[in-house]
């Protein structure tokens, strides 16, 4: 009979259906001021990043050389930064349920008529918007350190990043669901954040490694951002692409391989947090 | 079920709120067992009771944010479980907990409450207008919530539950923490807002200053409701007001006292104490009829602590809870569900 949990016994699927769409955008709305309203953080999910590309990249630059013809370390890291940017980013989406949760506006929320799956959609739309913000603060960047940028990488880069964020904030909201402090979610982040990066191909390519790191590199939902975002850069002719059984995964693969994820975590994340009275 | 005291119903008015054998347990503890009342429209509707008597759980019933596990209950007609949606559009929620964002404005608080309950656009800025005005919180609209003190993020809370025109403000413990001033400055704001909304306000409290304002109160202890009137109606309720007097020699006026009244009077302090229905205007009579001379008297009506005591054998407040609480609130231990 109800199409939407947690809007009550309403038969009315149109109304429920407006409920839903009207809790996403104002959840948005508000996670979109609060990221305004708050410079440390913009300033602080940048340094990370910035500290991986500056160091990493005069530290191993020289070392390392060229990994491809015409590709230096800097143009390989580069993109996997980025990816790793909108992980963070994404995660948010889940440390905002936790705030939210502890500081009571999330009764505020729950409370209002409107529909749960709209609050995690919500929140997972205002992450992606704070993560195409960050990636484009990032590309800023990019002459900088000598990545080249074109407008086709500009534009090829929105639906990709998009995609990966709204999953990745999945991820984060699904976690949240069963935290109830701020502590124990950044405890469980912190333990997920850093294996996600270093085993998804930030750093090094993922094919010519030993065996047990490349399988766990593989299953890791991340590796396909990293490369999906890689091959926009550098274009999908570089041999470094992520293989899987024998086949190098081309970019609408790998864009359709986070999708399928992202969905069924962010579905995931509805159920769990639909789970809550 | 009827229940042991009289006016478990209004009179004569439409009822905005209706609970019938309303029930709640968690595992074994059951905390609510079986309430049943029902306010009037317009009413301003009481719970008193100590710390975990069951006042949270039934307001949390009551707004759909818990599922009764028995009994049934409906707020301007509508099931509080089958009709949530409608429930909660036509009610205001004031927590016991502050539920602001306490990083955004007064203003951008109520916008976002105004978006999440589709008030029109027309009609959302002149409502958020008056409604800071009447709490005094206009000047302060684009000041962040963070810097406000207690009382300020109290009143900018009931400004927002009402901000889209419910018919009845639920109020769980509006004024808990808040000191005796702004406790009373908050009652006048809720006063003149109540005239001015022709609202139902359905509160728990602790504080028997505050149930005063009142029509009607429940006094709820481990989860059953042992006494529901007015606060006058209660308080004669446990045996009318009592006299103090002293004159000469205690014992023998004391005698003199049971002789003529047929009351058990009791000497403490050198005064003799007893109980009369109606002390007003048995005090002119007595002082004029009473055969020694009496060197001081005093009338004193019982006060919601003498009821309560009266009807549970226990004071309202447990000291060593109380301390508890503050410090549970102190960390910013909040939980939901509760």
């Amino acid at each position: 009979m109800t199409a939407v949990v947690g809007s009550g016994g309403r038969s009315n699927v149109g109304a429920a259906l407006a409920e839903t769409w009207r809790g996403t955008w104002v959840v948005a709305y508000r996670e979109l001021l609060r990221f305004v309203s708050e410079r440390s953080r913009i300033v602080s999910s940048l340094a990370f990043p910035l500290l991986f590309l500056v160091i990493f990249g005069a530290g191993f630059g020289k070392v390392i050389g060229s990994l491809a013809p015409g590709v230096d370390y800097i143009q390989f890291m580069y993109p996997g930064i980025v990816a790793q940017s909108v992980l963070t980013s994404s995660l948010f989406a889940g440390v905002s349920v936790v705030w939210d949760r502890e500081f009571g506006f999330l009764r505020e929320i729950l409370v209002a008529p409107i529909g749960r799956s709209g609050i995690v959609f919500g929140k997972a739309i205002g992450a992606t918007v704070t993560a195409l913000l960050q990636v484009a603060i990032m590309l800023i960047l990019a002459p900088i350190v000598g990545v080249d940028l074109s407008p086709a990488i500009v534009l090829g880069l929105v639906p990709v990043v998009t995609i990966l964020a709204l999953g990745l904030s999945g991820l984060g909201i699904l976690i949240a669901s069963f935290m109830t402090s701020q502590q124990g979610f950044q405890l469980v982040i912190q333990l997920l954040i850093f294996p996600l990066i270093f085993l998804a191909g930030v750093f090094f390519p993922v094919n010519n490694v030993p065996d047990w790191l490349e399988v766990v590199s593989k299953v890791n939902p991340l590796t396909y951002g990293v490369d999906a975002i890689r091959q926009i850069f550098l274009g999908s002719d570089v041999a470094l692409g992520v293989t899987v059984l024998g086949h190098t995964m081309t970019i609408l693969e790998e864009v359709a391989l986070i999708g399928v994820m992202g969905a069924t975590l962010l579905g995931a994340a509805v159920l769990a947090f639909n789970r809550q009275e | 079920m009827t229940g042991p005291v009289a006016r478990r119903e209004p009179a004569g008015r439409r009822q905005a709120i209706d609970v019938r054998q309303l029930g709640r347990r968690f595992g074994a503890l059951e905390a609510v067992k079986g309430v049943s009342f029902s306010v009037g429209e317009g009413e301003v509707f009481g719970f008193l009771g100590p710390n975990g008597a069951g006042k949270t759980t039934t307001i949390n019933m009551l707004c759909t944010l818990l599922h009764p596990s028995a009994g049934s209950a409906t707020v301007n007609g509508f099931d509080v479980v089958h009709q949530r949606s409608e429930v909660r559009r036509s009610i205001g929620l004031v927590f016991q907990q502050t539920t602001l964002d306490e990083y955004l404005s007064a203003e951008q608080n109520l916008r976002f409450h105004a978006y999440a309950y589709a008030v029109s656009g027309e009609v959302r800025e002149p409502r958020i207008r008056e409604l800071l005005s009447m709490v005094e919180l206009w000047d302060r609209r684009r000041g962040g919530v963070r810097t406000f003190s207690g009382g300020m993020k109290r009143r900018l809370e009931i400004a927002r539950g009402l901000l889209h025109h419910p018919r009845v403000l639920f109020l769980d413990e509006p004024t808990l923490g808040l000191d005796p001033q702004t406790r009373r400055h908050i009652w006048e704001y809720l006063l003149r807002l109540r005239e001015a909304e022709g609202l139902t306000i359905f509160l728990t409290t602790q504080y028997l200053d505050e149930a005063e304002y009142c029509g009607r109160i429940a006094i709820i202890d481990r989860g059953e409701i042992v006494a529901l009137d007015s606060p006058d109606g209660l308080k004669r309720s446990v045996g009318g007001d009592l006299i103090t007097f002293s004159a000469g020699d205690p014992a023998h006026a004391a005698a003199e006292v049971k002789a003529r009244y047929g009351v058990e009077p009791v000497v403490r302090d050198g005064a003799v104490r007893f109980h009369v229905a109606a002390g007003d205007t048995f005090l002119p009579e007595f002082v004029r009829s009473f055969p020694q001379p009496i060197e001081s008297i005093s009338l004193s009506r019982p006060s919601l602590d003498d009821v309560f005591l009266t009807l549970t054998g226990h004071e309202i407040r447990d000291s060593e809870l109380d301390a508890r609480q503050m410090l549970l609130r102190g960390m910013g231990h909040m939980r939901m569900g509760r």
